[in-house]
C-alpha cells in the first residue's frame, strides 16, 4: 500500500539537511511502529522517497514523502502515532493512501511556491532605507519586462547551466507583510529545469541595484505541485493525491 | 519555541549546525523556574563523538531522573564556531536551553582520553568561566571531572573543582542533595567543596598538597587540611542489574559515531592484561541479567528508532549468556530492518555462526586483537591469545566464506625486540597462508586481505605498566619502519596491507597521562598557543607543544623516558581503586619474566577488589 506523508518543518529544524531528515524519517516509522515495507538483502532499507526535499535554512509548510506499508491504521490514527515521535519543528499534517498505480512524489513534482520574507534587524542598504514595497513592485515589472528571456546562469556541481527565468517562473509577486515586502514565487522544480527561488531573487535584486544578502531573507517554501493535467498549465497540490484512510 | 543561542547567520554558516541546535529526540526540557538545580553534562570533543558516549547517556538519564535536577549537554564548538564565539565573544551555551554555561550550578566534565584536556579549557575559556578553580567565584558554576582519565587528575586539578573517581552511578545524589542543603543555608563555594570532600569518591584538589624530591619525584601527598581524607576510593557499582540505564537514550540528527542502541551487558573484564587501564579500574566484572538486557534492549529499541543494536563490554565473549541474549536479539530484529553489531568477540564457531546471520560475509572483514606478534610479548602482556586460537579462528572463518582479516598490535611495549616486531608481519604472513591452504582455488574470492594496524604503546596509571618507560618519537616510528620492512619480505606480502598511526602524539599522550601537577601549566600554555582538538591530527601540532613546556620549564622526558623505581609515590597512589599497588607490582615482575596471570574466573589473582564483594569476586560464592 502507497502512503503519502504531507510534513512541515520549522524552528531549529531547517538547519536539518535532507540525507538527516530521512534518517530522522526512519527511525520515527521505528518509533511509530508503522508498518513500513523493507528492500531485500543484508542491509535492508526503508521503501520511502521524499518529493523535492527543500534546503537547508528553508522553512517549510508543505514537504512530502512517499512510503510503502503492509498494512496502516486510519489516517487520524497515524497521524497521532507519527506526531507523538516527532519534535518540535516537525509536525505531520497529512497521510493517505494512494491509488496503488501512483507515481512517486518525486517523480512528479513540477512546481513550489514560496514566500519570502525580509528577517527582523536585516537591511540590504547598510544605513540607508531599503526600497518599499512598491518600489519593489516596479522593479518587479521592468526585471520581467525585458525582451524575450530573462537568462541567469545556474552553477551546478559539474556545470553551468542557462536558465530562462519567463519560462520558469510561474508567478511572483509583492506583497506587504508588517509593513514589509515580501515575495510570493511559484518555481519550476523537480528533476528537470530545477529553480531554486535565491537565485530568481538574486537576479531581481541586481536588477535594481540592491546588493544580495541571503542571510537578510527568511525562505519558506508554501507547498509543492505537481501538473494537474498533461496540457494544462495549473497546478495541484502533491497533498491533494490519494484518499483519507478511515 | 525554544529560540536558538546562535543566529540564523552564524548557523548557516558554520558546518553542521545541528551541533549546536539540540532539540533531539528523547532530548529533556524542563522548567528552569521548577529545579533546584540546573547541571550541564560536557564531552570535551566534538558533537558527533561526544553523543556516542555511553557514560554521558546514563548520567543525563539518571540526573534528569531527579525532579529537582535538569540536566543539559554541551560539547566541544567545532574550530570554525570557535573563531566566532570568541570575535562576537557569545558565550557557551547549553544544547537544551540554549543557556550560557556560565549561568549553571554545575559543569561536568567527562575525560575520556588525554589528547582532549585542551579542549577542557577551550570550554571553560568559551563559557567565560576562569580556567583555575582558584579564580573562581560564587557566579561560576562547580567544575567537576570524572571518567577515565580522573585515575590521574593532577595534570588538570587546578581546572576542577572536584573530581568524581569511580562510576557516576553511586555519589551524585549525595552530591546533589548536599549542595541544595549548602545553597538553601547561604553557605559559600569553597564550605560546599569542603563538605563535598567528605563524600565517597569525591576528590577536592586544592584541599591537598604535593611535596617533591630533589630529583623532581613525589617527597608526600596529602590533605593540606584536618578533616580531608588522605585517601579517595573508586566508587563501584555493586547491583549491576538494577543499576539505572538510560531506557530513551537521546537521538542525534546528524550521524554520529555510534548511531545506534548501545546495550552494556557487563562492566569490568577479568582478563586482566597488563597494559589495560580499563581492564584494571573497572574491576571486578560485573554481568547484567539476561533477561533484564532482553528488556531493555527491546525498550530502547522502540524509543529511539534505531536500526542497530550493539553490544558493549571490554570482552563481550566472557558474557556468560551471550549466546541467549544473541539469539533473543537476531528473532527480535528480524524483519524490522534492525541491524546486531558484535564487537570485542572473539572468533569462534558460535561467533562466526552469528555473525554470518547478521552480515554480509563477502564485504565484512573479522577482527583481532592480539596486541603483540610473539607469544613471548603476549606472555609479558598478559593477553591470553596463542598463535594457534588466531590461526584456527582464521581457518574457520576462512572456510566460513570471509576473505577479511583485520589485526590490532601496540608498538613500545615493555621488553620488545627487533623480533617482536618482526613477528607482526609473519604472523600475518601465516594467516595468509592459512587462507590459501583452507581454500581451494576455485572458491577463493579473489585474494585474502590480511590488514595490519599498529597503535604505539602508552603506559597508564593502576597498569602493572605503569613504571614502565616509554621511548622518542623517531624510535617509534623506527618501530614500526621495521614492521613495514619486515611485511615487505614475507611471502604473502600482497595480501597484506600495514597502517600506523603518528608517533609525536604519543610521547605527549604519555606525558599527560602520568603527569603531575606541574604538568597544568604547560596544558594552559599550549591551550594559550592556539591548541585545540588534538586528538584530531589535522589540528594537533606537536611543534606547539614542545614550545610550551619549554616556556614552562617542564621536560616531558622526566615523565616518558624514565622506568620509574619501584617504590616511587605517583600522583595518583592516593587513589584506592580496589586494586593495590602490591599486586600491579607483582604483575610487573611477572611481565618482566613472561610469567602468565590466569583471569578472574580460572583462579583469583588477589588484586585487592574483593573487599569491594561484587561482581566475579563473589560469584557462586552465596
Amino acid at each position: 500500500m502507497k502512503i503519502r506523508i504531507k510534513f512541515r518543518k520549522y524552528g531549529v529544524m531547517k538547519f536539518i539537511g535532507h540525507l538527516d531528515m530521512m534518517r530522522f524519517f526512519q527511525k520515527a516509522m521505528r518509533r511509530a511502529e508503522i508498518d513500513i515495507c523493507y528492500s531485500e538483502g543484508f542491509s535492508p532499507h526503508q521503501i520511502m522517497s521524499f518529493a523535492a526535499p527543500a534546503g537547508v535554512g528553508i522553512t517549510s509548510g508543505g514537504e512530502y514523502l512517499d512510503i510503502e506499508v503492509h498494512s496502516s491504521r486510519t489516517s487520524e490514527e497515524s497521524l497521532r502515532v507519527l506526531n507523538d515521535v516527532m519534535v518540535e519543528g516537525v509536525e505531520i499534517i497529512s497521510y493517505r493512501k494512494l491509488p496503488d498505480d501512483a507515481k512517486t512524489a518525486m517523480s512528479i513534482v513540477a512546481a513550489a511556491g514560496y514566500t519570502v520574507t525580509i528577517k527582523d534587524g536585516y537591511t540590504f542598504s547598510g544605513s540607508g532605507e531599503d526600497p518599499g514595497t512598491e518600489a519593489f513592485r516596479h522593479g518587479l515589472e521592468s526585471f520581467f519586462a525585458r525582451p524575450a528571456e530573462v537568462l541567469v546562469t545556474k552553477q551546478t556541481k559539474k556545470s553551468e547551466k542557462t536558465l530562462d527565468l519567463k519560462k520558469l517562473v510561474y508567478e511572483f509577486r509583492v506583497e506587504e507583510r508588517c509593513r514589509r515586502p515580501a515575495f510570493f514565487l511559484m518555481v519550476s522544480t523537480g528533476s528537470t529545469d530545477n529553480l531554486k527561488p535565491e537565485l530568481v531573487l538574486e537576479a531581481y535584486f541586481a536588477s535594481m541595484g540592491i546588493p544580495w544578502k541571503p542571510e537578510a531573507l527568511q525562505i519558506h517554501r508554501e507547498d509543492i505541485y505537481a501538473r494537474s493535467g498533461a496540457d494544462t498549465p495549473a497546478f495541484v497540490s502533491l497533498g491533494e493525491t490519494g484518499e483519507i484512510l478511515i | 519555541m525554544r529560540k536558538p543561542a546562535l543566529s540564523d547567520e552564524i548557523l548557516l554558516k558554520v558546518e553542521k549546525p545541528a551541533r549546536y541546535t539540540g532539540g533531539e529526540v528523547n532530548a529533556v526540557m524542563k522548567d528552569p523556574d521548577r529545579v533546584d538545580i540546573r547541571f550541564v553534562m560536557c564531552f570535551p570533543d566534538v558533537y558527533e563523538i561526544g553523543m556516542s558516549h555511553l557514560g554521558i547517556q546514563i548520567l543525563y538519564d539518571m540526573f534528569n531522573r531527579r525532579e529537582d535536577v535538569w540536566c543539559e549537554r554541551v560539547y566541544s564548538p567545532w574550530p570554525d564556531l570557535h573563531r566566532i564565539l570568541k570575535e562576537q565573544q557569545i558565550p557557551l551555551f547549553a544544547l537544551e536551553s540554549q543557556e550560557p554555561v556560565r549561568k549553571m550550578d554545575f559543569l561536568g566534565i567527562t575525560i575520556q582520553y588525554e589528547m582532549c584536556y585542551t579542549n577542557i579549557l577551550q570550554i571553560l575559556d568559551l563559557s567565560g568561566i576562569p580556567l583555575s578553580a582558584a579564580d573562581r567565584g560564587a557566579g561560576d558554576p562547580i567544575v567537576i571531572g570524572g571518567g577515565p582519565c580522573v585515575y590521574n587528575p593532577e595534570p588538570i586539578a587546578e581546572f576542577f573543582d572536584l573530581f568524581y573517581i569511580g562510576e557516576g552511578e553511586e555519589q551524585y545524589d549525595a552530591l546533589f542533595d548536599l549542595y541544595k542543603r549548602k545553597k538553601a543555608a547561604g553557605a559559600d563555594r569553597m564550605e560546599f567543596l569542603r563538605e563535598a570532600a567528605g563524600i565517597p569518591g569525591i576528590y577536592v584538589p586544592a584541599f591537598y598538597e604535593t611535596a617533591y624530591k630533589e630529583d623532581g619525584t613525589i617527597a608526600s601527598f596529602g590533605p593540606a587540611e584536618e578533616g580531608i581524607p588522605a585517601v579517595v576510593t573508586k566508587q563501584l557499582v555493586r547491583n549491576f542489574t538494577d543499576a539505572v540505564y538510560p531506557e530513551k537514550p537521546v537521538v542525534p540528527f546528524i550521524r554520529a559515531t555510534q548511531d545506534r542502541v548501545v546495550l552494556e551487558i557487563q562492566r569490568g573484564c577479568i582478563r586482566g592484561c597488563r597494559f589495560c587501564q580499563a581492564g584494571m579500574v573497572y574491576r571486578p566484572v560485573r554481568e547484567k541479567d539476561v533477561e533484564r538486557l532482553k528488556e531493555q534492549a527491546v525498550r530502547m529499541l522502540k524509543a529511539t528508532g534505531h536500526e542497530e543494536i550493539s553490544l558493549s563490554s571490554l570482552s563481550s565473549s566472557d558474557y556468560g549468556q551471550l549466546e541467549e541474549l544473541v539469539i533473543f536479539l537476531m528473532e527480535e530484529c528480524s524483519g524490522k530492518g534492525i541491524n546486531i553489531s558484535l564487537p570485542s568477540l572473539r572468533i569462534d564457531a558460535f561467533s562466526l555462526e552469528v555473525m554470518s546471520r547478521i552480515q554480509d560475509v563477502k564485504k565484512s572483514s573479522l577482527t583481532f586483537a592480539p596486541e603483540a606478534g610473539s607469544q613471548r610479548l603476549r606472555d609479558v602482556i598478559n593477553k591470553g591469545l596463542t598463535e594457534e586460537t588466531i590461526l584456527n579462528g582464521a581457518q574457520l572463518a576462512f572456510e566460513g566464506g570471509w576473505n577479511k582479516v583485520k589485526f590490532y598490535f601496540m608498538l613500545g611495549l615493555p621488553t620488545e625486540t627487533r623480533e617482536d616486531m618482526r613477528a607482526i608481519a609473519e604472523l600475518a604472513d601465516r594467516t595468509a597462508a592459512r587462507y590459501y591452504e583452507t581454500v581451494a582455488k576455485e572458491k577463493r574470492n579473489g585474494r585474502c586481505q590480511i590488514t595490519i594496524s599498529t597503535s604505539f604503546f602508552v603506559p597508564k596509571p593502576f597498569t602493572p605498566f605503569q613504571w614502565a618507560r616509554m621511548y622518542p618519537p623517531e624510535d617509534y616510528t623506527d618501530r614500526a619502519g621495521t614492521v613495514s620492512a619486515a611485511v615487505k619480505e614475507q611471502l604473502n606480502r600482497k595480501s597484506i596491507r600495514y597502517q600506523w598511526h603518528e608517533a609525536d602524539i604519543t610521547v605527549l599522550e604519555g606525558v599527560l597521562a602520568r603527569g603531575d601537577r606541574r604538568v597544568g601549566q604547560v596544558i594552559r600554555r599550549a591551550y594559550e598557543k592556539g591548541a585545540i582538538f588534538d586528538a584530531w591530527s589535522e589540528y594537533s601540532d606537536y611543534g606547539r607543544w614542545m614550545d610550551a613546556f619549554a616556556e614552562c620549564g617542564v621536560d616531558p622526558d622526566f615523565y616518558t623516558m624514565r622506568e620509574r623505581d619501584s617504590d616511587e609515590i605517583f600522583p595518583w597512589d592516593f587513589i584506592d581503586t580496589g586494586v593495590t599497588k602490591e599486586f600491579l607490582r607483582r604483575e610487573w615482575k611477572n611481565a618482566m619474566e613472561a610469567v602468565v596471570t590466569p583471569n578472574c574466573r580460572e583462579r583469583c589473582a588477589g588484586c585487592g577488589v574483593k573487599k569491594f564483594g561484587g561482581g566475579v569476586c563473589i560469584e557462586d560464592q552465596n
